[in-house]
């Protein structure tokens, strides 16, 4: 679970998500990336390695540069783990519709 | 169930039932116990809820194994039966951070429209909420998860 809660708590920084979200577009290098955000590139870099550690993004080597993109298993296990969070929550409002169409049965009842 | 914002969670469903009904369903301790519960094995063992402004919740939960966990929350502010206010945080068995959820049930053709609202402090404690905090109850989805890994 270590990189699952690297990868959320990668996640709670705004420049982190707008890198991610600049990344969805697809591959770019530190200055690229660093150019938008009026950033210096180390510290894109930074924040690239937080992404890196969290299992969020991957780089590949082309001679001197080193592109970034998106690691998909890392994104991946946010969204299953999110998508079990969606279904726990179903099951209790599921529950409830139950419980609802109980009581509206009761009522119907209890005018009579 | 979708974020907005830095701080934010907001959750929408639909319910067949008229906003009264899902308003009651939400705050009469004699309902809150058959459906707010969890994964599978967890029962809620304490349902104290004073409804009324300024009044205190109080919800234990247990499951098979002997774990439990419970939540505190102060009442903030009711208009039966669209709207409820409160402040809650979990323990477990530390206080997170508190939790401001604002909870409106609208009417939605015959049924209604519940929109619930956190806002947590900052986005550090909702990432973590999203993380651990939301459903204490997990160990069963981290068993399926990990078997996914």
């Amino acid at each position: 679970m270590t990189s699952l809660d690297a990868a959320f708590s990668a996640m709670a920084d705004p420049t982190r998500r707008a890198i991610l979200a600049r990344l969805a577009k697809g591959e770019a290098t530190v200055a690229e990336l660093a150019e938008p955000f009026a950033m210096t590139q180390p510290a894109v870099s930074q924040h690239l390695k937080v992404l890196e550690d969290a299992g969020l993004v991957i780089h590949r080597v082309d001679g001197a540069k080193r592109p970034r993109r998106l690691a998909k298993p890392g994104l991946d296990s946010m969204d299953q783990w999110l998508g079990m969070l969606r279904k726990a929550l179903e099951r209790n409002y599921s529950r409830l519709d139950d419980v609802l169409a109980g009581m509206q049965t009761k009522r119907k009842g209890t005018k009579r | 169930m979708k974020t907005e914002g830095d701080t934010q969670i907001v959750i929408t469903r639909h319910f067949a039932a008229p906003p009264e009904a899902v308003y009651r369903a939400h705050m009469d301790p004699a309902i809150i116990p058959q459906w707010l519960l969890g994964p599978d094995g967890w029962t809620m063992t304490v349902c104290i809820n004073e409804g009324k402004v300024g009044g205190k919740i109080r919800y234990e939960w247990r499951n098979d194994k002997g774990h439990s966990f419970h939540i505190t929350a102060e009442i903030l502010a009711l208009e039966p039966p669209r709207r409820i206010v409160h402040v809650e945080r979990m323990f477990l068995p530390d206080p997170t951070p508190d939790n401001h959820v604002e909870t409106l049930f609208e009417p939605d053709g015959a049924g209604t429209l519940m929109t619930m609202r956190m806002t947590l402090p900052d986005e550090k404690t909702r990432a973590m909420m999203l993380k651990t905090g939301m459903e204490r109850g997990m160990e069963m989805s981290y068993a399926r998860l990990d078997k996914l890994a």
